[in-house]
């Protein structure tokens, strides 16, 4: 009999359902071999419906949350007039992209062109299938899951230099260069901050991590390890931003000096899979900052039983969401009150600054281990 | 290879790489308006910066020959639009010379103040752009919020909100409502702590100071050399402003700082702009404390005709010396020639000067920080 190797309720549901169904069929068509297989197929149509649903049902919500976040920053109402304060405007918009027409500026490499957008879809897509949103709701509870995550999400820089490149346009390719230096040394702390969770947590699997955390708020890992853990949340954030292409590191888009960078010539729904793509980055990242540093899907329990009785009675999902739209409503305000550096400064800020930091907390973090057993 | 690269540059090239061209503009969100910038670029550093203007010149000057002296003042409007009311009294104060007419008292306060007004607004949009140009778009909306309440004072005093066409040889072309006294004091108490705010968001702002410090530095000699005027001569550490130097309407009864920083650079154009804003409010404070209440508000004789002769006038407008030079050949109501010297221009052409060895985003930044507005160069 086929037995995966990753198991959850709902896949186990599915592989006791099979059999109880296949009875019903006719003799020659019953086997166990054949059972496992339909029972295998159901569940990874569930798990990519699934994973399609939180990353593309979230991407409108982020597009109308980050408008208006950024109108109220800005003094301003933001979308008003579609809909109860204009929440239909992003569907009207979504809708404007997908019907648009598609085409590719004279000159560019068209196969290339068009790939750039599918390939940078999916590292955020492969991160999200490995985040346990709930005690029982993960994808691939991989053992391996943190160095997947490092492996997969430096995936996206490829599209983004495929974009620039195959657009034939020279805003593009300095867009595209500025992001492929940028995505790759920002890969070296991000990967290490990571490493500093795996370290102190003793797994690289996200659901090991996340149990590692359990009790009150004060053993979630940004306050568990005194000043270590905020200062590794705080250096998480800087180079998650820079991971993700935003402002106040958004240079490979820099509207200001390159109109848009490397997807300056793209329109309509590749410009929409380059738009995803990023808020998409936005949603697993926050995850993964909540998933190493805050908790994941424990209740921020304060160690006195009325209370936490009461905030464990919430599920765990919606504890994950609360603590994913903090720490995106968190990148949203660094994205409209900070101004963008130059991008000589920023490779000097990754190489000069926080790798070296990150070296020290990682040898602290080690020192920490040994101190406290 | 390095011979060849003009001197301050901060990158030596030891390859040899190869250069390579990129057209800034017409159509790009930084180049305030339609500039076209031909840039030669070595990777992300730039060699060498030509500008291009003309796409959209009116032909303003040639369309003043064949209008009357009054309708000019419209046309003026439609220059550097930032500082429309500015240049309104630059034309006006030109003409006055030649009609011999004098000005009442509160018709100076009135023109004063509006000039204040109009400077504020003018390096709003400043704090706004640079804000914007490096990569701050907040900054753009905040600048433009306390923008719309000046607007608000003009739309009330000239009926409109940009193109103000407001002044006249002699006057202007209304009295001020009783409104805009107390008006102008409550926009100037929100000012005062909205610019502290606004300082602390960009003036200590440590990416700020890394982007603009030493960036697109205009020596001394070389702002004189190229006619830069306002703001960037007074960064460059020259102490010239027309309100001090040469007086014109009572700004000589004012007592006001000239703000004079000595670096050069994009963050000292900044702060001297930032000065300017408060020395500005200071002068309105001062002139709502002495503004008179009564007398005429425009000299009784209304002139349209200018005699034979050559009349000059310069203002300060808050981009820098804005002077209106008119030859009337014969006695009659059209100029046989204006001619304006706009201050946008000569910073444009320094600005190869300022941007050679800088990255392509500190062109940004330093284009922010001349502050030039495309229409006023073309004309």
């Amino acid at each position: 009999m086929f037995v995966p190797s990753v198991t959850n309720p709902i896949g186990d549901f599915v592989r006791n359902l099979v059999p109880q169904v296949t009875a019903y069929l006719p003799v020659a068509f019953q086997s166990e071999t054949l059972d496992s297989v339909v029972a295998f197929l159901i569940n990874a149509v569930i798990c990519i419906i699934a994973v399609c649903a939180v990353n593309i049902g979230s991407a409108p919500i982020l597009i109308y949350m980050e408008r208006k976040v950024c109108a109220h920053v800005q003094c301003r109402l933001g979308p008003m007039r579609l809909g109860w304060h204009g929440t239909i405007q992003t569907i009207a918009d979504v809708l404007k992209m997908l019907f648009k027409e598609v085409y590719a500026p004279s000159g560019a490499d068209k196969l290339m062109f068009y790939t750039a957008p599918m390939i940078v879809l999916i590292a955020p897509f492969m991160v999200c299938a490995l985040i346990p949103f709930s005690k029982d709701l993960v994808v691939a509870d991989v053992s391996m899951g943190i160095p997947l995550i490092i492996a997969v999400n430096g995936f996206g820089v490829l599209g983004i230099l495929l974009g620039g490149w195959s657009s034939n346009n020279k805003y593009s390719l300095l867009g595209a260069l500025r992001s492929g230096a940028q995505i790759i040394s920002y890969e070296i702390s991000f990967a290490m901050i990571l490493l500093f969770v795996v370290m102190i947590s003793g797994s690289t699997n996200l659901m090991d991590i996340t149990m590692s955390q359990q009790g009150t708020v004060f053993d979630w890992w940004i306050f568990k390890i005194p000043v270590l853990g905020f200062i590794a949340f705080i250096l998480f954030f800087i180079s998650s931003t820079a991971e993700m292409n935003r402002a106040p590191f958004d240079i490979a888009e820099a509207e200001q000096e390159l109109t848009g960078g490397y997807h300056t010539e793209y329109n309509g729904t590749p410009f929409a899979m380059f738009y995803l793509a990023e808020y998409i980055a936005l949603v697993t990242n926050s995850a993964l900052a909540t998933t190493c540093f805050l908790g994941g899907f424990h209740a921020p329990c304060i160690g006195f039983a009325p209370v936490d009785n009461v905030l464990n009675m919430v599920p765990g999902l919606v504890w994950f969401f609360g603590k994913v739209f903090f720490m995106i409503w968190c990148y949203m305000m660094v994205r409209w009150t900070f101004v963008r550096p130059r991008v000589d400064q920023l490779m000097d800020f990754e190489w000069k600054f926080l790798l070296p930091v990150n070296l020290v907390l990682l040898t602290a973090g080690a020192a920490w281990i040994a101190i406290s057993g | 290879m390095t011979g060849m690269l003009p001197p301050g540059f901060r990158i030596q090239r030891e390859t040899n790489t190869e250069e390579f061209f990129i057209n800034m503009g017409p159509q790009h969100p930084s180049t305030h308006g339609a500039l076209r910038l031909a840039l030669r670029m070595d990777g992300e550093t730039i060699v060498e910066l030509v500008p291009h203007f003309g796409y959209i010149h009116r032909g303003m000057e040639k369309q003043a020959e064949s209008m009357s002296y009054l309708q000019y003042i419209a046309l003026s409007d439609r220059q550097d639009y930032l500082t429309a009311i500015q240049n309104n009294l630059g034309v006006v104060i030109a003409l006055e010379k030649g009609m011999n007419i004098g000005v009442p008292e509160k018709a100076e306060y009135i023109r004063v103040m509006l000039q204040e007004l109009g400077r504020i607004a003018s390096h709003l949009v400043f704090f706004a752009c640079f804000g914007g140009d490096l990569g701050g778009q907040t900054c753009l909306l905040y600048g433009f919020k306390e923008r719309e309440m000046i607007h608000d004072i003009l739309e009330e005093v000239t009926g409109s909100r940009l193109t103000t066409n407001f002044f006249r040889p002699g006057g202007s072309r209304y009295d001020v409502p009783d409104t805009f006294i107390p008006r102008v004091k409550a926009f100037l108490d929100h000012m005062d702590d909205t610019m502290k705010d606004y300082e602390r968001f960009l003036s200590k702002n440590i990416i700020v100071l890394e982007r603009s410090k030493g960036i697109g530095i205009l020596s001394k000699e070389d702002a004189i050399a190229y006619g830069c005027s306002g703001p960037v001569l007074r960064a460059s550490g020259v102490n010239f402003d027309v309100r001090r130097a040469n007086p014109y309407s009572i700004y000589d009864s004012f007592d006001f700082e000239v703000p004079v920083t000595y670096n050069g650079d994009c963050y000292d154009r900044y702060t001297v702009r930032i000065a300017e804003i408060h020395e500005s409010m200071k002068i309105l404070r001062q002139c709502i404390d002495r503004f008179p209440t009564e007398g005429p508000w425009r000299s009784k004789e209304k002139p349209v005709r200018l005699p034979v002769g050559r009349y000059y006038s310069e203002i300060e407008t808050a981009k820098g010396l804005y002077a209106t030079y008119v030859v009337a050949a014969t006695t009659g109501e059209k100029p046989y020639r204006i001619h304006t010297r706009g201050p946008s221009f000569p910073h444009i052409a320094a600005l190869n000067k300022m941007v050679q060895g800088h990255k392509i985003s500190d062109l940004v930044t330093i284009l922010a920080t001349l502050d030039p507005v495309i229409p006023e160069i073309d004309r």
